[in-house]
């Protein structure tokens, strides 16, 4: 094993200068903090792009939820024979425009603090809020339209499936408003040091993402087999 | 996120007051502690209640003193009723298997050495680790007080397969309100082992501090890495399935329940359709992956310390990690060997058979790695070294009789058996509980500064290593000879004649049980009364070690180490020592 002994640099002393294997992006050992991001409590900074990284197993972890509850919902559909197909609201559709111009938005938010315009910052992420929220009461009111046709959660395997994916998006939805909210609050904070940008892109990665998982959950509860 | 440190290298004021330093504290060695005495809690809870099941299988008109005031209803005057019997069968296996198995190796340890042996000051979010802990602790409150409740805790087992599970409480005692509680406890679980798993791969990629490239990690590290995906992966998957179920229970779908069902002479017409196997899928989907979260950082803690304890290199330290990845990887895709008996094509099931004993060929070159080690080595028997080698003997033990499991012609006997019993018990259960000790013996000096006493710890090694064998080696052949499981008598049929075989059994589980308590005393008395620990006590290589017992709250106390060697250089020649630490900046020229 006597190989594995590498020769060591000049001085021990950690400095940004010399680097023995670390490439600057984790994976071969980059050396904690580096002066990027928040403190930990124990004091030193936590490398920003640590969040990146946490953001994206979160949503691996999630995509495996909604992956369990499509293989369950095509089995649930293909084995047995009570499943009658459930008629979308047509509101559906509306909302999933607000959706998609809610992740636009928060493009155009994201683009204004690169080029450092701080007042369209903060108003298109108001209006990614407000989109946020409109497409939440959006699909409140798809219920109550398949309430007031009498479909409730166990009318049909179709509109237990229907509810059940609803419900779980649009939780996971609120999660990306309680994000939102945290960035209005602190928007003048985020203008201002350009560190803090990554919670923003990490806030607009969700987004994104929960945007494009709605429009697979609106592909799957309509496409028929 | 709001954060009061000013962002210099070298602040780190440990937080004052005993609330925020030992209750909600950000710390992952205090985390990990809290994971660590949550899991020992839990271990003693079904380790009773496993006493309990023993001691009505064999003597099953015994009046059990003082269980008639835990459950009037489920053991009027002490005797318990059979469905009793599989309430606590029931929360036996699901405490042992989550609040133990998942908990201890992986957030207990995982979370006190995984920042120090890559040297870093904290994990990577610690608000949220603090978070996965209380939501973990609030998963077990909510699972334990099902024994409060009228009709008791559940009794469908810890798989809890519909329509059993699904129906309420006409299918029996304890699927009310019990069965709720359990759902919505192993729902609670998966969010906390989800945003634990998260937390350990962001540290792991993220914070290695310089020098430490992923080919020089620890084999502990790999394994708490690995795991950290696999349970990623599986546990949403478990939590999809909780969700369902629950539905089922209290939303009147029919995910899982047919139509139809005559259950206590009712028959159901809420539901219609569902498909119970459904559920089988989605719960083994995470099932077999949960067997190896819960022995893979026992197998990197076993490395771990098998090679220091050999003095030697761990063999094949390449060949560890890949064969840590493809257990990982092909531990998705074996699911259906606990469904041979559900009715599924035989091209299926010869699938899922080829793949598992596929996952044979990374296992074996484990253990072949394992000897390797040993082989020839110093061997320094610490009660640390011994438990380590009992792991290694326990999986084998187990491991082979595995591979009959995976035959579907002989688990389409086996399957439900004793045999299975005997087999999961000793290759996962005591097998992961062995790494638990060996990692116990070898980093209590680090953790609370003083060693534990070697002589106790040897006694309770043998009585516990002869006695696991003694309960679980007979299990084998009781379930070859068509001995049921979940069964809460045998009095009364073909399967009496093995009553004294059961016996046997049950007399060495009271003996096993009660040598634990040795390890209790040990724990705690070492705690305060054990000799004082130094810096590197075992001569380890590992960051750990180069740091005081027990290391300051920010671990280096400001000084990041900087790695130069791989985790297992024991007995390198030419060095100074027989060993050299990781951050070491000693050069050995190669020798050949
Ligand atoms: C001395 C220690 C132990 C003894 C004497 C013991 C004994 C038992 C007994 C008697 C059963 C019931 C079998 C049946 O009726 O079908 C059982 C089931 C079980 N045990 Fe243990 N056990 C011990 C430790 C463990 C450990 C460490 C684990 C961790 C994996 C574990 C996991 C389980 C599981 C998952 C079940 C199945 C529960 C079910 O069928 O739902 N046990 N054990
Ligand atoms: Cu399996």
């Amino acid at each position: 094993m006597a190989s594995t002994v590498l020769t060591p640099p000049k001085h021990r002393a950690p400095s940004k200068s010399d680097s023995i294997g670390g490439n600057g992006h984790g994976w071969d050992g980059d050396g904690f903090g580096g002066g990027r991001g928040e403190p930990s409590p124990a004091g030193r900074p936590i490398p920003l792009h640590a969040y990146r990284m946490g953001m994206y197993m979160a949503l691996a972890a999630i995509l495996m939820v909604f992956a369990a509850f499509t293989s369950a919902l095509v089995v649930r559909r293909g084995i047995s024979n009570d499943w009658v197909p459930t008629a979308l609201p047509g509101l559906l559709y509306l909302n999933t425009v607000i959706l998609l111009a809610s992740s636009a938005t928060l493009e155009l938010s994201r683009r204004a603090l690169t080029a450092g315009r701080g007042e369209a910052f903060a108003q298109w992420l108001y209006a990614t809020l407000v989109l946020g929220l409109a497409f939440i009461g959006g699909q409140l009111l798809a219920w109550r339209e398949l309430v007031a046709r009498g479909v409730y959660l166990s009318t049909n395997p179709s509109s237990s499936f229907f509810y059940l994916l609803t419900s779980a998006h649009g939780i996971h939805l609120l999660g990306g408003i309680g994000g939102l909210i945290y960035l209005v609050l602190r928007a003048r904070r985020i203008v201002s040091a350009a560190k803090q940008r990554t919670i923003v892109e990490i806030a607009a990665l969700y987004w994104h993402f929960m945007d494009g998982l709605w429009i697979y959950l609106l592909l799957l509860l309509t496409v028929r087999s | 996120m709001a954060e009061a440190h000013a962002p210099t290298a070298h602040a780190q004021h440990a937080p004052q007051g005993f609330i925020r330093k030992y209750i909600f504290s950000l710390d992952h060695k205090v985390i990990g502690k809290q994971y660590y005495f949550l899991a020992l809690f839990s271990v003693f809870v079904g380790l009773l209640l496993s006493i309990l099941m023993r001691w009505h299988l064999v003597w099953p008109d015994a009046h059990i003193p003082l269980l008639d005031k835990l459950s009037p209803v489920g053991a009027p005057g002490g005797l318990m009723t059979p469905e009793y019997y599989l309430s606590l069968m029931t929360m036996h296996g699901t405490i042992m298997i989550f609040f133990v198995l998942t908990t201890a190796p992986q957030s207990g340890f995982g979370n006190y050495f995984l920042p120090i042996q890559i040297g870093a000051e904290d994990m990577a979010f610690p608000r949220l680790n603090m978070l996965s802990f209380w939501v973990t602790l609030a998963a077990l409150l909510t699972l334990l007080s099902s024994f409060f409740v009228s009709d008791g805790p559940p009794l469908a087992g810890w798989t809890a397969y519909p329509p059993l599970s699904a129906v309420g409480s006409v299918s029996g005692p304890g699927e009310g309100l019990g069965q709720d509680l359990w759902v919505i406890s192993i729902a609670l679980f998966c969010v906390g082992a989800l945003l634990g798993a998260l937390n350990f791969i962001a540290t792991t990629l993220e914070l290695r501090t310089r020098g430490m490239k992923l080919m020089r990690l620890p084999l502990t590290c790999w394994a708490w890495f690995i795991t950290a995906i696999v349970g990623l992966l599986s546990f949403a998957v478990l939590f999809a399935a909780g969700v369902l179920l629950l539905l089922d229970r209290v939303g009147g779908t029919s995910f899982f329940v047919p139509a139809g069902l005559i259950v206590s002479d009712k028959i159901l017409s809420n539901h219609s359709g569902g498909s119970p196997l459904l559920y089988q899928h989605l719960f083994w989907f995470f099932g077999h992956p949960e067997v190896y979260i819960a022995i893979l950082p026992g197998m990197g803690i076993t490395s771990h310390i098998l090679s220091c304890f050999s003095r030697k290199p761990i063999f094949g330290y390449r060949a560890m990690t890949y064969s840590l990845m493809a257990i990982g990887f092909l531990s998705f895709t074996v699911w259906g060997h606990h469904m041979f008996v559900s009715g599924m094509s035989p091209y299926t099931a010869f699938a899922f058979s080829v793949m598992t004993m596929a996952i044979g060929v990374p296992s074996a070159i484990k253990t072949f790695n394992w000897l390797g080690t040993l082989w020839g080595g110093r061997l320094r028997l610490t009660t640390a070294m011994l438990f380590s080698i009992g792991f290694v003997s326990l999986f084998v033990s187990g491991g082979l009789s595995g591979l009959f499991l995976a035959q579907p012609p002989v688990d389409v006997n086996l399957h439900a058996t004793y045999f299975v019993v005997g087999h999961f018990h000793l290759v996962m259960g005591v097998a992961a509980i062995f790494a638990m000790f060996g990692g116990t013996f070898y980093w209590f000096p680090k953790m609370f500064g003083r060693m534990m006493n070697e002589t106790l710890g040897k006694i309770h090694f043998w009585l516990t290593f002869v006695g696991v064998y003694a309960i679980f080696m007979p299990m084998h052949y009781l379930g070859v000879e068509g001995n049921v499981r979940r069964y809460s008598t045998f009095i009364d049929d073909f399967m009496q004649p093995l009553l004294p075989v059961h016996k046997f059994m049950s007399i060495w589980a009271f003996i096993v049980g009660g040598a634990q308590l040795i390890f209790i005393f040990n724990l705690f008395w070492s705690m305060f009364k054990g000799e004082k620990a130094g810096i590197n006590p075992w001569e380890s290589t590992s960051l750990e070690w180069t740091v005081p017992s027990p290391p300051p709250h920010d671990n280096f106390a400001g000084k990041i180490p900087v790695v130069y060697h791989g985790p297992y250089e024991y007995g390198v020649p030419g060095a100074e020592k027989d060993y050299i630490m990781q951050d070491s900046p000693e050069v050995v020229a190669e020798s050949h």
